[in-house]
């Protein structure tokens, strides 16, 4: 496959820009408030890093990019969602679907499910050959079977013809790249890529897909629950909870020092593998029900400093600086009291 | 037990009055360790809700649901107590009333509100003294074959080997014997039929649908966790199938008897149309049809009323299951 | 072995498996069934379990851990080998002998959400213990009981009329460990207890375990994926690879001083929470996929993904012992390790 660089970045304006997004879910106990005002960019070659728990709004922001939220129950109400600069939520869904895949392209979670278990991989992958690129069906396999070789399926010549159940996990996900990178997108979308591996197959799949956002000049979008994964390949990292954006920052500064009391109790409750350690810090409570999210600041009932202010006013998502006034780039914290939390 | 030191300490915040979500947020005055451990308790929501009564909750807001749920109530008094509907004799025969006299409409529900049948008697005490018939039928095969074709099912999806081959085989056999060819040949074999033969000829090869829906239920249910849990305490294979098996699989069984109780009421029906149903003098609206058939051209109410009430009552018992089935459906909870 | 009669103490092996082996029969034919293989799910492991302490077992999906624990819980019956319960076979007992060690032994299970049964109300779910064995609990105490256990995994006791599905993950796994807790057992199989939770609620459910361990004097066999969590509850780790224990060692041991290629490899490939580390650290990929265990390698089961495999890999199977290297016991190499090439390699801290 040739890679080129030609993609046509708009100076000024990013490649993929999420802007005060809003959505619900329509439940029996009411309206489910899963994203509320989300907004991130990412630009070429960039990997973000959307961090949260379940529930936190993290894949439906995803799906929104997309386009692929179930609509009902799901429902867009407020926010845009920019690629160089266009508003895709208000695009007609003909163009839309030419964005789809072709500019942005998704990663699930379950390969098994995500690919159709009647059809082969070849026939999976040329398919998407033969309808954006007007291939014919001898070109398309030729095709799959080079995409095959690049994301390293061994012996790919003779497995084009497999179907998804006779790969092994690994496999799978890495023929889900594949076809995510077959119309050589712009920004990829992957939500949990490995979530569902084991360890060692996780490294590989994480490393190829570091590689190729490196060759391709791709934006990545990652999205994960997993510390690990997030600090071994993001550049930048938006923490997710209760549908909102709590902190923005580069990853080496997030680590570090979190200026977000949830990003702290976080990075405190998970054990190490290099020490043994005390007992682990646990944020006390449970993630609200998003149907009832708490007045104020969503995380109050859980924080360990959280005060009056904290249960009446929602805090925005303020510029970190230095003790001394001096931005920090990219860094931002959605807590009242930042600055007690990053500088002690 | 020795009463642990923590929870000790915690235990006053759940016991409030308002433990409901704010108990996750009275705690932490009671310092770190402890607020970690129980924390947790606070926010599970409102009052205890069982599947059953979630279902409940769901069914009774469904217009699926109310409306055939009230037509068969309906048709369950009719059939316990049909004198409370009419004052005729349905075996009254007069012959002045001709079966040329046609429905009239001076007062409803009166003998004559439907007109008369061939031998002078009313159609409308006739199809509410044939609605036991059919209700009685329908139901008590339906109890027959969710009996023993759940236990025959359970035990093969539970015991799986030997059992299953053997009960499987079974099930097949009779599943081969179709069902209303079948049910003829058993009855044409008896002079005199009451509602029992009819029943237990009906239940005898009807069994088979249930056994294999159960039996497909109880190996899903089986590898749940709850039951590896229920085995690892030492629970006995009784309660394991009492406690753990039957109740989770017995959803889909319901909806499939309910189903299967209008198509036990149409074979009724049929069996009686064909003459080897309820022997006379027993009244029933299959075997009505049949002997108004004969006069169809010249007098269609004497086949249309009952012919009505039957569709009815089937439609009812359909829309019932399939309104069941969507709310026990747990891809819908 | 240990004696039959009375509590063990603190150290003391209280359950020893021997050459515990599960061969699931792999069946062709529909109506006369003539075994065509087996899926060697565990091969022949052994390893001790001491009183009060835990013991980690890990590995990746298929490796036959969760396998171990049922055969533990007697939920599989063993092909063949020992599970010595204070030096009581329990592999062979049945009925009443059996339904009595049970007692002793109890699992807390993976999911939370098909571990309870979503019919029975909580109390009906923790108190089930003390309807199959009425010994533990007269009658009239049960309710009280089953609010004592709820307290004690930190749920309110008011919650004892709810059904599962109102609950959160978490909160079914403190469920779940009441239902464990119930019998006062010695013994608790964890199957990856945490697995299925948040990372925030995963921490909450640790701690908890780890303080009933303290209270209870529980000894805990912790199967799981995840490395970090093993570590941090583990007193010995146990690694698993196709069904064989690669490598046995205390956490130090293990984590610090890997001599086995598959625990190194495995620990490199853990992401760590430390982005300062990532140019610099080093990173053993294996290549290939896990093979099958119907159809294990010949000799070492690890060879096919091993970077150090030779000739001798395939003919002979490596024992799980202390490398002949490593033998005087200076360093804390010294530990079991089944690899005919066994070295020291730090890979969690480089």
């Amino acid at each position: 496959m040739s890679i080129e660089m030609t993609k046509a970045e708009v100076p000024g304006v990013p490649l993929l820009e999420v802007r005060d997004l809003h959505v619900e879910f329509h439940t029996r106990d009411g309206a489910a408030k899963a994203v509320n005002g989300v907004s991130y960019t990412v630009d070429a070659g960039e990997t973000l890093a959307v961090l949260g728990e379940s529930g936190s709004g993290k894949s439906v922001t995803a799906q929104t990019i997309m386009g692929i939220l179930d609509t009902p129950p799901g429902k867009v109400t407020g926010g845009q969602v920019l690629f160089r600069g266009e508003d895709l939520l208000t695009m007609s869904e003909q163009e839309r679907r030419r964005v789809r895949g072709d500019k942005i392209a998704m990663i699930f979670q379950d390969a098994l499910s995500a690919l159709n278990p009647v059809l082969s991989v070849g026939y999976q992958l040329g398919e998407l050959f033969r309808v954006h690129r007007g291939m014919s069906r001898r070109e398309a396999r030729a095709k799959a079977v080079e995409l095959m070789d690049r994301v390293r399926i061994p012996a790919a010549k003779e497995r084009v013809n497999d179907y998804p159940h006779q790969f092994s996990g690994g496999m799978r996900q890495r023929i889900m790249i594949a076809m995510a990178l077959a119309l050589e997108p712009d920004v990829i979308i992957a939500d949990e890529p490995t979530t569902a591996l084991d360890v060692t197959v996780q490294a590989q799949v994480m490393d190829l897909l570091a590689e190729l956002q490196r060759d391709f000049h791709m934006g990545l979008i990652l999205i994960t629950h997993d510390l690990g994964v997030v600090a071994d390949v993001a550049d930048k990292i938006a923490v997710m909870y209760a549908g909102r954006i709590v902190e923005n920052a580069p990853v080496h500064e997030l680590y570090k020092r979190p200026a977000h009391p949830y990003t702290r109790g976080l990075l405190d409750s998970i054990p190490r593998l290099d020490h043994k350690g005390k007992e682990l810090y646990a944020i006390k409570g449970l993630p609200p029900s998003l149907t009832a999210i708490p007045s104020g600041c969503a995380f109050n009932p859980r924080c360990t400093q959280a005060r009056d202010v904290c249960r009446s006013e929602i805090p925005p998502l303020l510029d970190v600086t230095e003790p001394d006034g001096t931005p920090i780039g990219g860094r931002t914290s959605a807590c009242h009291f930042w600055k007690e939390t990053i500088h002690g | 037990m020795p009463e642990p030191q923590e929870p000790q300490a915690a235990a006053t915040a759940p016991n409030s009055p308002d433990a409901g979500p704010a108990a996750g947020a009275a705690v932490p005055s009671q310092g770190a360790p402890v607020a970690v451990a129980v924390a947790e308790a606070g926010p599970a929501p409102g009052r205890p809700r069982s599947l059953w009564s979630d279902a409940w909750h769901d069914l009774r807001r469904r217009p699926s649901f109310v409306i055939p749920a009230l037509i068969i109530l309906l048709l369950l008094v009719i059939a316990v107590f049909p004198g409370w509907f009419t004052s005729a004799s349905p075996r009254a025969a007069d012959l002045t009333n001709h079966y040329l006299q046609k429905p009239q409409l001076t007062h409803f529900f009166s003998p004559e509100w439907l007109g008369y049948n061939q031998q002078g008697q009313s159609v409308y005490a006739r199809i509410i003294y044939g609605t036991r018939a059919s209700i009685v039928i329908g139901l008590s095969v339906t109890v027959l074959v969710m009996i023993f074709g759940s236990l025959v099912g359970m035990l093969a999806g539970y015991f799986g080997g030997w059992v299953d081959t053997v009960l499987s085989r079974l099930t097949d056999i009779f599943l081969g014997i179709p069902f209303l060819l079948g049910t003829m040949v058993i009855l044409v074999s008896f002079d005199t039929r009451s509602e029992w033969t009819v029943t237990l000829a009906l239940a005898f090869l009807g069994w088979t649908t249930i056994a294999r829906v159960m039996r497909g239920s109880v190996i899903a249910v089986k590898q749940a966790d709850y039951v590896a849990a229920a085995r690892s305490l030492g629970a006995g294979t009784w309660r394991i199938l009492m406690r753990h098996i039957l109740p989770n699989a017995v959803a889909p069984v319901i909806v499939v008897g309910m189903v299967a109780l209008g198509g036990y009421i149409t074979a009724e029906a049929v069996l009686s149309f064909l003459g080897i149903g309820l022997s006379d003098p027993a009244i029933s609206w299959g075997a009505d049809i049949n002997r108004a058939q004969e006069r169809i051209r010249n007098a269609p109410h004497i086949l249309l009323y009952p012919s009505i009430l039957l569709s009815i009552t089937i439609l009812s018992f359909l829309m019932l299951g399939d309104a069941v089935r969507d709310a026990l459906d747990p891809k819908l909870r | 072995m240990a004696e039959a009669s009375g509590a063990a103490k603190r150290g003391e092996p209280i359950l020893e498996v021997r050459d515990l082996v599960k061969h699931f029969p792999l069946t062709q034919g529909v109506l006369f069934k003539r075994q065509v293989g087996a899926v060697k799910a565990v091969d022949g492991i052994s390893f001790e379990l001491r009183q009060g302490e835990t013991l980690g077992i890990v590995g990746e999906s298929g490796c036959g851990k969760s396998t171990v624990a049922k055969l533990l819980m007697r939920l599989e019956q063993p092909t063949s080998g020992q599970i010595l319960y204070k030096g009581e076979d329990i592999a062979r007992l049945s009925g009443r002998a059996l339904k009595a060690v049970r007692r002793n032994i109890q699992m807390v299970f993976q999911d939370p959400y098909t571990s309870l049964n979503p019919r029975m109300t909580v109390g009906d779910i923790v108190g089930e213990p003390f309807d199959i064995h009425p010994e533990v609990a007269p009658k009239g105490d049960r309710r009280k009981r089953v609010r004592e256990l709820l307290d004690v995994v930190g749920l309110n006791p008011e919650y004892i009329n709810r059904y599962p599905h109102q609950f959160s993950g978490g909160q079914r796994q403190r469920i779940g460990i009441a239902r464990g807790l119930a019998l006062h057992p010695e013994i608790i199989i964890c199957d990856e207890p945490v697995s299925a939770l948040d990372v925030s609620v995963q921490a909450q459910v640790i701690n908890l375990m780890e303080r009933l361990q303290d209270e209870f004097d529980l000894s805990y066999l912790f199967i799981a994926h995840d490395l970090s969590i093993v570590r941090h509850i583990s007193d010995r780790v146990g690694v698993m690879y196709l069904g064989r224990l690669a490598e046995v060692g205390t956490d130090a041991q293990i984590y610090d001083h890997p001599t086995h290629p598959y625990t190194q490899a495995l620990l490199s490939a853990v992401p760590q929470p430390d982005p300062d580390g990532r140019e610099s650290r080093e990173r053993i990929i294996l290549t290939g996929d896990v093979p099958s265990p119907a159809n294990p390698p010949s000799g070492c089961r690890f060879r096919t993904r091993c970077w150090k495999a030779q000739e001798k890999c395939a003919q002979e199977v490596p024992l799980l012992a202390v490398p002949e290297r490593f033998k005087d016991g200076s360093t804390p190499a010294s530990h079991p390790s089944a690899c005919h090439f066994a070295d020291e390699k730090d890979v969690v801290h480089a």
